[in-house]
């Protein structure tokens, strides 16, 4: 019990953030409206996403220094949750824009340069599975991770940041965190960042002990 | 510290040489940069501006994945080991980084040629634009050398080589494409000097990412 209480705290902080997050009363921000609450769910998969990516480019150098499959395993799991956050992010902001923006795809520069993000980590995978000798994709994979996570942070951080977007906090729109005055929605906005980077962790965790289990024979040995 | 550098112009005239002995491969990617844009020629005789741009980088998109691509390819496990012996690692990847930036530095003005002369010439500042094709086709030949070189360790190597590299080149790309249309435009876009800045990092990242990791991917 003493080593599970953040997973439970995880469940309970998301429920919370679930259902706050539909129920509270929320200021009215230029014309986002009611749409505003996906602050909620979308911008958490993000901090999910970069924990997740985070994990697995530590665990990549981890190997190339030690050579233990072990890490691989960490790198690989981290990498896949990663990609499935990734994904639900994209999913959501897309949701969103749908009604917003008018479309489901934009030429949105932040939109844009996450596609290709989640576009070099599904090439990590598919490099992944065109290996048959495991210590060989090993090695490889997590060198091409280690390239992957250091084109992640201009892509996603410093481009976006030059050009103009539509995305709210961008320059031609307001932000949420000025608006929000009475600080409604940033008692709910960070919680939900926590929860979920706590959940993203839980699934890993479980990532790693199926992957143990399916390699057992050669780690083992 | 003399040798060392005489080693790496010693492994870089190797492959020049060698390219020029098997002139079957040079030659074949000049005609194929040459069939690649005759056949735009004949879909839409003179593009717009935009669309001229947008296609001149997307022809050495392909070119680069073709010229550079082979760079490993062609050497076989026993030469490998042979380099191995006699170099270290590091000294193996910068040769291979000069050789494939010379190589497409050249590639670079024969399309260019080719694009201005098929395709119409809309550039107004033609100095400028050269000096950007050249560092398009530094910064494009830096990343597919160390992506050619992942992707030899691989078996199917030449369709994992456009899985792995055309989402990271994207980047590389949207910086080019928006740095290269100040040539088609007589008025100033702002943020110029920061792209320029920015993509100058991105070169020098995969240019020290290159140099700490491909020992790595040598070890055998």
């Amino acid at each position: 019990m003493a080593k599970h209480w953040w997973k439970i705290l995880s469940v309970v902080i998301i429920l919370y953030t679930i259902i706050a997050g539909l129920s509270v009363k929320i200021p009215i921000i230029a014309n986002n409206e009611e749409t505003s609450r996906n602050l909620f769910y979308h911008v958490p998969m993000w901090i999910a996403m970069y924990t997740q990516f985070g994990i697995s480019v530590v665990a990549s150098i981890m190997y190339l220094a030690s050579n233990d499959l072990k890490k691989d395993i960490w790198a690989s799991s981290a990498g896949s949750v990663g990609v499935l956050f990734g994904l639900m992010g994209f999913a959501t902001g897309s949701l969103w824009a749908t009604y917003t923006w008018g479309g489901t795809i934009t030429d949105d520069p932040k939109q844009i340069s996450t596609a290709l993000a989640l576009l070099i980590y599904l090439a990590y995978l598919v490099l992944r599975s065109s290996f048959s000798d495991l210590d060989k994709r090993a090695r490889v994979s997590a060198i091409f991770n280690v390239f992957a996570f250091a084109l992640l942070i201009p892509l996603t951080y410093i481009i976006p940041r030059m050009v103009d977007s539509l995305h709210p906090g961008s320059t031609s729109s307001p932000g949420f965190k000025s608006a929000d005055t009475d600080g409604t929605m940033m008692r709910l906005f960070y919680p939900a960042m926590i929860g979920w980077a706590l959940f993203s962790v839980w699934l890993y965790t479980i990532r790693v002990r199926y992957r143990k289990l399916a390699l057992k024979k050669i780690i083992h040995a | 510290m003399k040798t060392y550098l005489s080693q790496i112009i010693t492994l870089v005239k190797k492959d020049l040489v060698l390219e020029w002995r098997q002139k079957h491969a040079f030659f074949g990617i000049v005609l194929y940069i040459f069939a690649t844009v005759f056949v735009i020629n004949l879909m839409i005789m003179k593009p717009e501006d935009k669309i001229w741009n947008a296609l001149f980088w997307i022809v050495q998109l392909f070119v680069c994945v073709n010229a550079v691509a082979k760079s490993f390819m062609q050497e076989s496990r026993g030469r490998m080991l042979y380099f191995a012996s006699l170099v270290h690692p590091r000294q193996f990847i910068i040769a291979k980084l000069i050789y494939n930036v010379i190589l497409m530095l050249f590639m670079s003005i024969m399309s260019l040629v080719c694009c201005t002369m098929l395709l119409g010439n809309p550039i107004i500042s033609p100095y400028y634009f050269i000096g950007v094709v050249m560092l398009g086709g530094l910064s494009l030949s830096l990343i597919f050398t160390m992506l050619a070189a992942i992707a030899s360790q691989a078996s199917q190597n030449a369709a994992l080589m456009a899985i792995m590299g055309f989402p990271l080149i994207m980047p590389f790309l949207m910086l080019l494409g928006n740095i290269s249309r100040t040539a088609f435009e007589p008025v100033l876009q702002p943020g110029l000097v920061y792209m320029f800045c920015l993509l100058g990092g991105l070169d020098v990242l995969v240019i020290g990412l290159a140099l700490i990791l491909f020992p790595y991917l040598w070890k055998e």
